[in-house]
Order: structure tokens, then C-alpha cells, then sequence
């Protein structure tokens, strides 16, 4: 299979859904003479033109408002956060506006509204540029949520966010821009809501999403090469909807649930998929479950310093190690 | 006063189908039928009706939870209007929008909004939209003086000059946001000179004189549709009751309320139409009597409707 980056296979995404419906409508701050700041929308202002690829003011709030009407009125606008930390500035608009809109309106209109936006750290951007929203778009209800880890699953999964009818909150993860993996060729989609086994394993379960998924496979390698350890890797994919019965099935067979995502542990997508977990499968869990997450303070610059707040593959595996001991 | 003895009719009918259905309310909501919020237009329905009649049925409308005179001037079913104040299950957003969420995409109401200012933006898409598709339709969006202040306001603004989007942005100067004088909220000698900063073509409309907002609007619905943008106009008017029931009023003097009342919109119509038109007061007892026979079938259809069952809670919301 031909190999892609990540953005290519989500420019690729864009490329053919655009082609496909001429109502689909990007915009963003230097998304279109410029490329965007990570290269995602290159050369779609030449191929697409500039009413389709808008260039905008530096206006969060102002142009995600502007894609709820536009979403009302039958496009379908895709308006692009240039780092996720921004979706704090259009607040209103995002979650007072587009998530609710059906619902007050007793389901008479929709907004079919894809946000774009990358997220995470691990690049020394600091606390304002680094962090993980995933949390907030799955505690309020009205967005699906979106966070591939691979290029192939970024494209599928762009591909039906952009078909969906609902908003949907698509989650970049700017240090997945440049890694490269297998791209199917040809029309695929991915549905949304459905998680992927990344690897199979029978001691326990690992559950991740986004960049922190390429962390649990490589302590997973760790755990069966220099422990003996056999770890199942789950990639949720989505937070909303989130596919729990996937979960469930693999505790069938290795009863340890690992938990780990890049952003803050307090409240996070962790201790939600604890819960339902507990919920639905406590009888199948032989040990409580580990959480391995952000830590609860600001991400800082220093690489020393980042490398606590954020969870390495060394923490996953020192949970595993812990999970396994229980 | 030039315009056409029908449509300064129909227009004098629209006010006092808006001014009964608000005092309606404000009796129902006493009567603890409406429960939550509710913010009367009440001395302000020549704005709404004006702006709204100058504009054609399939353009586009935002307003605010002051927005009931807008959308009956636009069209909305009176008595599914009620049926949501009552929070049934036959109400325009059925029982779940309530007063401040009227939406009714049929008549390109695309939603009052309880959120400050956060109509503009939304109406700002959709002219974006009518701009792509080429359409002519313009967007209209009626806010408050207190909107001016907002984020959202000057960055859909400034996108809408920039891109020359068919939007008419009405500011409906009622002189207080809740119970904060104008004078306390910004410094502009007048609230048109917002537009000045975004090279934006403003007029400034008295805002109890229907035909004024009328001519207005339509002029600035002209220029939008012919390509040449968006038009500012500030209409000033005066909310007759509190910003809510149950507001005291204590940042505002009888004599000025009373003044005010002098300028009663519906009162002026009235009067023109009665001199200039010879409208006899039969003619007007006609027209009152349809409008209260209307108001009262509403609430009788309103107060008729079941509740949404509890199941609904979940419904029309994912797709
Ligand atoms: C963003 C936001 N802040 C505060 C409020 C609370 N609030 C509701 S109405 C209002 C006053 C708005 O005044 P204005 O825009 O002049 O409209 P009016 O009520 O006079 O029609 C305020 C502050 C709100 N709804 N939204
Ligand atoms: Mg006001």
C-alpha cells in the first residue's frame, strides 16, 4: 500500500469531499494563499478558488458564528482553528451556537459544520499553544468528536465527518503532521464512533486516542519485549460517540483496563470511559483501573519540564507494570 | 408617511397583533403559564415591523430574545409562537426553545438568541451564503444598543464590510442594555458611529416611525442585493415595559417613560392613518377586534397543547 503523511492524507480528504460537494466551504486564518501554518490546505485556493478556500481575519469567534449561518442555510463550512487553544476565544460560538442549535429549535434546523483544529504538545508551544480540549467538546453535548492517530484513519474519518449532518470537532495533533503511514488508494470512508484494535494482545487492554495511541504502541513493544507483558492497544478514535462495547469486548478476554490520553487527568475522556466501563463490565475487571494522563497544571515550554506534564511511553508502561501487579 | 394606504394597514394590523400577543404574555407569565424568561417588545414594534416588511419572505432573519415582534412582522405561526411560550409540544421549537429560541427556517428565521450579539455572526453566514449561491436573498439581524459592546459584533462587522456580504444590521437603540444607560456603556456620540471604524455606509432612522425603519431598510436591502454591501442602521425606540417582568425600574424616571408613551409607535400610525388616510375608528375597532380574536385563539391552542412527552427530551437533536 502506498504510504502518506498525515497531512497529505487529510488534504487528500479535503481534496475529494470538495470535489465531491461544491458546498463544503474552507476557512481560516492563512489557510489559503499561505497553505495554512502545517500545510493541510496546499494548493486547495488554486484548485478551489478563493471563495471556497477563504482567507480570514484573526476573528475565532466571528467566522465559527459565521459557519453556524452558513450551516443554516445549506453549506456546509469546515472553519479551521489554527491551534486548538482558540476554540477558548470563539467559546460562544462553538458551544452556545453550533451545539445547540438543532436542539433549541426543536430539531428544525442543522448545522453540519466540520472545525478543524490541531491540538497537543510536545513541541515546546507552551500553555497557551499545547493544549487538549477533547474533554470539553465531550462533556457539552452537540459536537461529535474526532481524534485519528493514523494518516489512513484521518483520511477516512475527514471523509465522513464531512458527510456528517451534526458538528463535528476534528482533532489534529500537530506532531502526527509529519509521521507516514499506509493510505489505502481509492474511496473509503470510516465510520464514526466505531474504535480500532491497533494491536491485539491478551494480558490487558490499552485504551488511547491521537498522538498518545503511537505512545501506547510503543510501550505495548516495551511490555512484550522486555517484560513478557501482552497488551492489547485500542484506539478510541472518537469521543462522541464513544464506542465503549469495542472496550468491553477485549476486557472479555485480558480483565485490565489502561487508560491514557495526552491532556489533563481531571475529568478527562479517562475517567468518562472508567465509568461507563464500571457501568457496563464491572464483573470483567480483575484489577482497578490505571490511568496514565496529563498532569493537572499548565504545559510548560522547557523540554525537561513538558516531558512531566505530558505522559511519555515510559509512564504507560510503569502503569502496565502497576495494572499487572493488581 | 408616503407609503401605500394597504401596507401602512397591514403594517398598523402586524403592531397590534405583536403589542396584544406581548401583553398576552405579560398576563400569562403572571399567571405562571410561561415560566423562564421572557423580555417584552412592547413600544418597539414599529422597528421590528418596518424592517421586516421591507425585506422579502425567503431573506434571511436574526434577532434577539426581544425578537417576537420581528418574527410575527416575518411571518411566524402566532399560534405555535404562543404554543412555545407555554412550552408545548406544538410550539414552533416544540416546548424546547421557549421564548428567546424561536426558529423557523420556512420563513428564514435562522433563530432568536439569548447569547448577546451572537445573532450577527450567524446572520452574517448566511448572507455569505446568499452571496455565494447568488441568490439576492439578504440577511437582516436586529440587536440592541448593548451589542455594539460585544466581540462578535465588531469582528462580523468588519468580515462583512470586507467581503461586501448582503447584510442588514439593525440596532434597535433603546437607550439601556438590562439597566445600564447608554451613556454608561460606551462613549460614541451616537451609536451609528460604530460603523465608522469598519468604513461602513450607517443611517440613523427614528425608530418609532415605521415608515422611516421601512424606508430604511429597504433601501439598505437595495444596496445589498445590487452588491454593495452592508448598511448599519441605528433606529432609536424605547422598550415601554422592564427589560423583564418583575425588572423595578429604578434606573429610569416616570417622565421619561411617560414621554415615551407620547410616542407610543402604534398610537402614531394610528393617528396618520387617521388624518392622512381617513381611516374612521370603526376601521380601527375592525382591525383591533380581528387582532384580539387572533391573540385569544392562540392561547386557547396554546394552553389546548400537551406538554413533549419526557421521551422527547432525547429527540431532535443528533442526526
Ligand atoms: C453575552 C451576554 N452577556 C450578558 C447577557 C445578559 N443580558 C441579557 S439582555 C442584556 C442587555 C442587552 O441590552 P441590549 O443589547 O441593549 O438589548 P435590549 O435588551 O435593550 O433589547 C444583558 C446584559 C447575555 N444574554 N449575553
Ligand atoms: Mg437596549
Amino acid at each position: 500500500m502506498r504510504e502518506l503523511t498525515y497531512t497529505q492524507a487529510l488534504r487528500e480528504a479535503l481534496t475529494e469531499e470538495m470535489e465531491r460537494d461544491p458546498n463544503i466551504i474552507l476557512m481560516g486564518e492563512d489557510i489559503g494563499a499561505y497553505g495554512g501554518v502545517f500545510r493541510v490546505t496546499e494548493g486547495l485556493l488554486a484548485r478551489f478558488g478563493p471563495e471556497r478556500v477563504r482567507d480570514t481575519p484573526i476573528s475565532e469567534a466571528g467566522f465559527i458564528g459565521m459557519g453556524v449561518g452558513l450551516a443554516m442555510t445549506g453549506k456546509r463550512p469546515v472553519p479551521e482553528l489554527m491551534f486548538m487553544d482558540f476554540a477558548l476565544v470563539a467559546a460562544d460560538s462553538i458551544w452556545n451556537q453550533a451545539a445547540k442549535m438543532r436542539a433549541m429549535s426543536g430539531g428544525r434546523v442543522k448545522v453540519p459544520m466540520v472545525i478543524r483544529a490541531q491540538q497537543g504538545g510536545g513541541r515546546g508551544n507552551g500553555a497557551q499553544h499545547s493544549q487538549s480540549f477533547e474533554a470539553l467538546f465531550t462533556h457539552i453535548p452537540g459536537f461529535k468528536v474526532v481524534l485519528p492517530a493514523t494518516p489512513a484513519d484521518a483520511k477516512g474519518l475527514l471523509k465522513s465527518a464531512l458527510r456528517d449532518d451534526n458538528p463535528v470537532m476534528f482533532i489534529e495533533h500537530k506532531l502526527l503532521y509529519n509521521t507516514k503511514g499506509p493510505v489505502p488508494d481509492g474511496e473509503y470512508t470510516i465510520p464514526l464512533g466505531v474504535a480500532d484494535v491497533k494491536r491485539e494482545g491478551s494480558d490487558l487492554t490499552i485504551v488511547s486516542y491521537s498522538r498518545q495511541l503511537l505512545f501506547a504502541l510503543e510501550a505495548a513493544e516495551t511490555l512484550q519485549q522486555e517484560h513478557g507483558i501482552s497488551a492489547e492497544v485500542i484506539d478510541l478514535r472518537c469521543t462522541v460517540p464513544m464506542d465503549v462495547a469495542t472496550i468491553v469486548q477485549s476486557l472479555r478476554k485480558t480483565h485490565r483496563l489502561l487508560i491514557t490520553h495526552e491532556s489533563h487527568a481531571s475529568c478527562g475522556v479517562g475517567a468518562e470511559i472508567a465509568m461507563r466501563v464500571m457501568e457496563t463490565a464491572f464483573d470483567e475487571l480483575d484489577a482497578p483501573i490505571v490511568r496514565v494522563a496529563g498532569l493537572d497544571v499548565p504545559i510548560h515550554v522547557s523540554k525537561t519540564l513538558e516531558e512531566v506534564v505530558l505522559p511519555q511511553p515510559s509512564a504507560i508502561v510503569r502503569g502496565a507494570l502497576r495494572l499487572m501487579r493488581g | 408617511m408616503s407609503l401605500p394606504k394597504d401596507l401602512l394597514l397591514s403594517m398598523y394590523e402586524c403592531m397590534a397583533l405583536i403589542r396584544a400577543f406581548e401583553e398576552a404574555c405579560v398576563q400569562l407569565y403572571m399567571e405562571k403559564e410561561i415560566r423562564g424568561s421572557f423580555h417584552p417588545c412592547v413600544g418597539q414594534e414599529a422597528t421590528a415591523v418596518g424592517a421586516c416588511f421591507a425585506i422579502n419572505p425567503d431573506d434571511y432573519l436574526t434577532c434577539t430574545y426581544r425578537g417576537h415582534g420581528a418574527c410575527i412582522a416575518k411571518g411566524i405561526d402566532v399560534n405555535a409562537a404562543m404554543a412555545e411560550m407555554l412550552g408545548r409540544k406544538t410550539g414552533v421549537s416544540k416546548g424546547k426553545g421557549g421564548s428567546m429560541h424561536w426558529t423557523d427556517p420556512s420563513i428564514g428565521l435562522l433563530g432568536e438568541n439569548a447569547i448577546v450579539a451572537a445573532g450577527v455572526p450567524i446572520a452574517a453566514g448566511a448572507a455569505l451564503s446568499a452571496q455565494l449561491d447568488g441568490n439576492g436573498r439578504v440577511a437582516l439581524t436586529i440587536f440592541g444598543d448593548g451589542a455594539i459592546n460585544q466581540g462578535v459584533f465588531h469582528e462580523a462587522l468588519n468580515m462583512a464590510q470586507l467581503w461586501k456580504l448582503p447584510l442588514i444590521l439593525l440596532c434597535e437603540n433603546n437607550f439601556y442594555a438590562e439597566m445600564t444607560p447608554l451613556a454608561k456603556s460606551n462613549p460614541l456620540a451616537q451609536v451609528a458611529d460604530r460603523a465608522k471604524g469598519y468604513n461602513m455606509r450607517a443611517v440613523v432612522v427614528d425608530g418609532n416611525d415605521v415608515c422611516a425603519v421601512y424606508e430604511a431598510v429597504r433601501e439598505a436591502a437595495q444596496l445589498a442585493r445590487t452588491g454593495e454591501g452592508p448598511t448599519f442602521i441605528e433606529a432609536r425606540t424605547y422598550r415601554l415595559l422592564g427589560h423583564m417582568i418583575g425588572d423595578s425600574e429604578s434606573y429610569r424616571t416616570k417622565e421619561e417613560v411617560a414621554a415615551w408613551r407620547e410616542r407610543d409607535p402604534i398610537k402614531r400610525l394610528r393617528a396618520h392613518l387617521a388624518q392622512a388616510e381617513g381611516v374612521t375608528d370603526a376601521e380601527f375597532d375592525a382591525i383591533h377586534a380581528r387582532v384580539n380574536r387572533q391573540i385569544e385563539a392562540a392561547v386557547q391552542f396554546a394552553k389546548a397543547s400537551p406538554y413533549p412527552d419526557p421521551e422527547e427530551a432525547y429527540t431532535d437533536f443528533w442526526i
